[in-house]
């Protein structure tokens, strides 16, 4: 089933810079998609369109449909912040908000008038297990949360995307500056997540996107250049560029 | 070719440039122990409980400044009143909701600009516009509303330095969690701004305490035999205060010149005291 249909998405900088041509795919529910390619593709703009966060930047459509459950999220009239409670992201640096653990899990869920302290606290507990660090902070969720490791503020982040209930979960290379044990243990939490949630992943390698990915779409300048089923990509590419780029000739 | 003794020559240079530099940082504190140093040496003696909370006597020869140090804490406030809830709303407005247009620069450039507007000029534009003008008289009313003025452009670019330290990215996560900008700014960036923020009000608001200027014709009283009972009455207050006592009064006795000085120093000096303790607390504090 697809979560998301994208249709003829262009984007461009305020400057005139082309940012993204012509995009169109479907992603499907329940599954890894993997945006790869190299800097500068589109990539990370293509995700921030997905939860509307380039309002805040200097992206503008050109034309095309981001159509999510039906609705398009590019009209002006769609409410955002209902938009960004159900689609959740986890950002390349993990940024802990200057409070403690909890109140980085309950801060989503407050913001959306959950006063509740029973409530509260189960979604702190479900989703700090989700992402695989309940063991580890179950005892000190008053300390300040950036007393915490990197690898451990990165899964704090997931969690906190995840207390919100979202039904997508855009991670833009989450894993860049973690250790690989670190990175092993985000990728173990998105395998269990992806059987409820629909979960689209800017990798920070061609390795971490043959590792993970069910669907893969390379991107290259801008463009969509091939998008299949990840088993096929990175085995048998149609494309000669993404070819190219997945044996390391050029990236 | 490099040789040994170029090498020996630039430690040489290295060592005498950093011993003039530590030189040159000694001479420009020591005019300002100097000062405090004279002040409370020549002011001390006059300090009393009687002149703390007394009345002037004998044209101002003897007693005490009680009404003068009111009206500088009745100043202070009226200024803060004004100025405190204006300056943040504008500070927040410019950093956080302002788009970067040739218009904001222009306010910015405004506000910078009118930092360096001699205090005096405040004085007699709040002379025109509320002494005159708007009929509130010689007054604290009127004399609070242009010491404000004077105040605003101090804390509107302190507080709005504050707020832009806060990391964008803190902004970006909360924007992502589901809130709006107000919701971002009151529950994270103010927040975490706060202490510098208070840091520019209380430096602002000093810098109000001890000016003569922008009250001498706005609400500054020469000699009041009672407190000021509302804020349409005049008052004295410390800097004018010493002003008036130090030229205007003949004969008059030495100590009481300087005691009123050393009691507006301390004044002033505390209010300075509180803002680096807040910064410092502050900075111990942060999580980022």
């Amino acid at each position: 089933m697809n979560k998301i249909v994208i249709e003829n998405l262009s984007l461009q900088y305020s400057d005139g810079t082309e940012s993204l041509r012509n995009v169109s795919m479907e992603i499907p529910a329940n599954a890894i998609t993997v945006l790869f390619g190299p800097a500068g593709g589109g990539k990370s703009t293509l995700l921030r369109c997905l939860n509307r966060l380039n309002d805040l930047a200097d992206v503008e459509v050109v034309d095309g449909k981001v159509i999510i459950d039906g609705e398009n999220i590019l009209d002006p009239k769609t409410d955002v912040i209902a938009l960004r409670r159900k689609v959740g992201m986890v950002f390349a640096r993990p940024v802990v908000l200057p409070m403690s653990i909890r109140a980085n899990l309950t801060y989503g869920l407050e913001l959306a008038g959950e006063k509740r302290r029973s409530k509260l606290d189960e979604a702190v507990e479900r989703s700090l297990k989700l992402a695989a660090i309940w063991d580890e902070v179950k005892d000190r969720l008053d300390d300040p949360a950036i007393a915490l490791s990197g690898g451990q503020q990165q899964r704090l982040c997931l969690a906190r995307a995840l207390a919100l209930q979202p039904e997508i979960i855009l991670l833009d290379e989450p894993t860049s500056g973690l250790d690989p044990l670190s990175t092993g243990k985000v990728e173990a939490a998105l395998q269990e997540l992806k059987k409820d949630y629909t979960i689209i992943l800017v990798p920070h390698s061609v390795q971490q996107a043959g590792r993970t990915a069910d669907y893969a779409a390379f991107f290259l300048q801008g463009e969509l250049v091939e998008y299949g089923e990840g088993s096929v990509i990175f085995t048998a590419p149609k494309d000669k560029r993404t070819e190219d780029y997945i044996t390391g000739r050029f990236g | 070719m490099m040789k040994p003794t170029f090498s020996l020559n630039r430690h040489l240079v290295q060592r005498l440039g950093f011993a003039g530099l530590t030189v040159m940082a000694f001479l420009t504190v020591l005019p300002i122990v100097a000062v405090v140093v004279y002040i409370v040496v020549q002011g001390a003696p006059a300090i009393s409980w009687e002149f703390l909370s007394g009345f002037p006597r004998g044209g101002m020869r003897e007693g005490g400044i009680l009404p003068a140090i009111i009206g500088t804490l009745y100043l202070t406030i009226g200024t803060a009143i004004f100025s405190v809830p204006l300056g943040i709303a504008a500070a927040i407005y410019l950093s956080e909701y302002a788009a970067d247009t040739p218009l904001t620069r222009t306010i910015r450039i405004a506000i910078i600009n009118l930092a360096g507007i001699p205090s005096v000029v405040y004085g007699l534009f709040g002379l025109g516009l509320f002494v005159l003008f708007l009929r509130f008289g010689t007054s604290i009313l009127a004399a609070s509303l242009t010491l404000s003025i004077m105040t605003l452009p101090v804390i509107i670019s302190t507080a709005e330095e504050a707020l832009r330290s806060v990391p964008q990215a803190f902004r970006t996560v909360s924007i992502s969690l589901g809130a709006t900008r107000w919701q971002t700014i009151r529950r994270i960036v103010l927040k975490e701004a706060l202490p510098g923020i208070i840091t520019g009000v209380i430096l602002g608001l000093e810098r109000a305490a001890g000016e003569t200027a922008p009250i001498l014709f706005t609400g500054a009283a020469f000699f009041l035999p009672r407190l000021p009972g509302s804020p349409f009455d005049a008052t004295m207050a410390l800097p004018y205060h010493l002003f008036v006592i130090s030229t205007q009064v003949p004969e008059m006795p030495i100590q009481i010149q300087y005691g009123t000085a050393l009691v507006l120093l301390v004044f002033v000096l505390t209010m300075n005291v509180i803002a680096t303790f807040i910064r410092s607390r502050a900075r111990a504090k942060r999580q980022w």
